[in-house]
């Protein structure tokens, strides 16, 4: 059974339809991307997902139970965790302030000290950083708070928004290595990425997202070597 | 084949982020060029420029070959220079075809208010609106204010018209209309820029394209080419030497 499953959801902003029908299924354990280019609704899926936009259409299953209607905050006290994109950290806090934050729900309460080993065995550098305040970071270890600050929530399903945006080569190289030691510790991940190679060659699964509906999925080694993931992309 | 515009080595700045660096090319009169890239690639700024809103830093633009450089945009309209905005500007208190005779009283023919309204009339029938005249822009729906902002930027009669993501928001159906109206406005002799998104469409309706990646003029050429070119797709789909190492490090 899939952890998570998106079926047909349809949203948008105001007037403005963005998903026109978006479907997708998380199987446990299992890392999955939604790759698709500028504009045709990743974040927009997401927000909807995690219940910071109402589907206008289509249901939402987190564990077989149908959650189309659940606020963000009680999706995230059941397990379901959004890592924003653009980091969106407390940057007048520290490090570990921040990592206390994304403790906040109730399933991560009782977690906090075995959660806060797990995140600084993946990422040493924030270790040594505690108590800096975040905003002093560089892009890098913010992105990297950011991802800590998610699995600070205890997550079932992690659900990461641009991880690459703005980093440098290297950088992007070592936080797409730790996805795959988040998927170790048994977390299932959904990413979105406009860096489609860099999510299809680390992804046991992925999604197509073209004009606010998924247009193609498969094994993500399939996908990356699909002709039809690139004229999704540039349109010929 | 006479060239309407010319965009000479144009740099420009905000801070210390270089916004773009030495774009430059030559249109040639009533082709529809393409501009796309990723986002913040700097298309919208180059909108800016050539319209008029910010000076470049470096840089000339020629329109029919005279210097307009740093030239404001109501004078630029004048000479024959329209654009559209990404987000829809209508003039909410007054009535869709008020907000069309802007266009012809402040454009390239400065028109008297009884021409401007036979020529927003005209407009308004051309892109589909004649039957939203009398109502407020405001009441208008999204794919409607797309068009009441192309109806606008028309009715200056501009002999260069600048789209900025025309198709945004806008539903299949909707794109498809969208896309004959500017094939339209082609076909009439205008010229046109157009920043898109929506790939399937800009490459459907280009006859060329230019791609900008971090301010960087990275490709030019025919839709074909462009969709076939390796710097285009590393700037679109990622660069797939680095994925090849992520997948070895399994």
């Amino acid at each position: 059974m899939a952890v998570l499953e998106v079926r047909d959801v349809a949203s948008g902003y105001g007037e403005v339809q963005i998903l026109w029908g978006a479907s997708l299924a998380l199987q446990e354990n299992k890392l999955t991307s939604l790759v698709g280019g500028n504009g045709v609704g990743k974040t927009t899926l997401l927000r909807t997902v995690m219940g910071l936009n109402h589907p206008w259409a289509g249901s939402i299953l987190f564990q077989g139970k149908d959650v189309s209607n659940v606020s963000a905050h009680a999706k995230a006290d059941r397990g379901l965790v959004l890592v924003p994109e653009g980091r969106q950290l407390f940057t007048d806090m520290t490090v570990y302030e921040n990592l206390e934050m994304g403790a906040s729900n109730r399933r991560a309460r009782n977690k906090v000290k075995a959660n806060l080993e797990r995140v600084f065995e993946m990422f040493p550098r924030l270790k040594e950083r505690t108590n800096q305040k975040s905003g002093t970071l560089s892009g890098g270890e913010q992105q990297m708070l950011a991802v800590a600050r998610g699995i600070m929530a205890d997550p079932i399903v992690l659900m990461i928004d641009e991880l690459s945006l703005g980093l440098a080569p290297v950088l992007v190289l070592q936080l797409f290595g730790s996805l795959k030691q988040l998927r170790e510790l048994g977390i299932t991940i959904l990413l979105v990425e406009q860096n489609v190679q860099m999510a299809l060659a680390v992804s046991d699964y992925g999604y197509v997202l073209s004009q606010g509906r998924t247009e193609m999925e498969g094994p993500a080694r399939e996908l990356i070597h699909n002709e039809h993931v690139r004229s999704a992309y540039l349109g010929l | 084949m006479t060239t309407i515009l010319q965009v000479e080595g144009i740099t420009k700045s905000f801070g210390g982020l270089q916004a773009l660096t030495k774009v430059t090319f030559d249109l040639p009169e009533g082709q529809i060029l393409g501009l796309i890239g990723p986002n913040g690639a700097g298309k919208t700024t180059l909108f800016n420029i050539i319209n008029g809103v910010y000076a470049p830093d470096e840089g000339r633009i020629r329109l029919y070959g005279k210097d307009v450089t740093g030239k404001k945009p109501y004078t630029l309209a004048k000479l024959g220079l329209a654009r559209t905005h990404q987000i829809v500007r209508p003039l909410n208190e007054l009535t869709v075809l008020e907000n069309v005779m802007v266009g012809a009283c402040f454009g390239r023919e400065n028109q008297g208010l009884g021409k401007a309204a036979k020529i927003a009339g005209e407009v308004l029938e051309f892109v589909g609106l004649s039957a939203h005249t009398d109502q407020l822009a405001s009441s208008l729906n999204v794919a409607q204010k797309k068009r009441l902002e192309m109806a606008r930027a028309l009715a200056s009669r501009p002999y260069l018209l600048l789209l900025d993501e025309v198709l945004a928001g806008l539903n299949p159906s909707e794109i498809d209309g969208m896309v004959q109206t500017v094939l339209k406005i082609r076909d009439q002799g205008i010229t046109i820029v157009m920043i898109e998104h929506v790939m399937k469409a800009v490459m459907g309706v280009s006859d060329r394209i230019i791609v900008l990646d971090y301010g960087q003029q990275i490709a030019e050429g025919t839709p074909q080419e462009i969709a076939n070119d390796e710097r285009v797709i590393e700037a679109y789909l990622g660069d797939p030497k680095l994925a090849e190492r992520l997948m070895k490090e399994d």
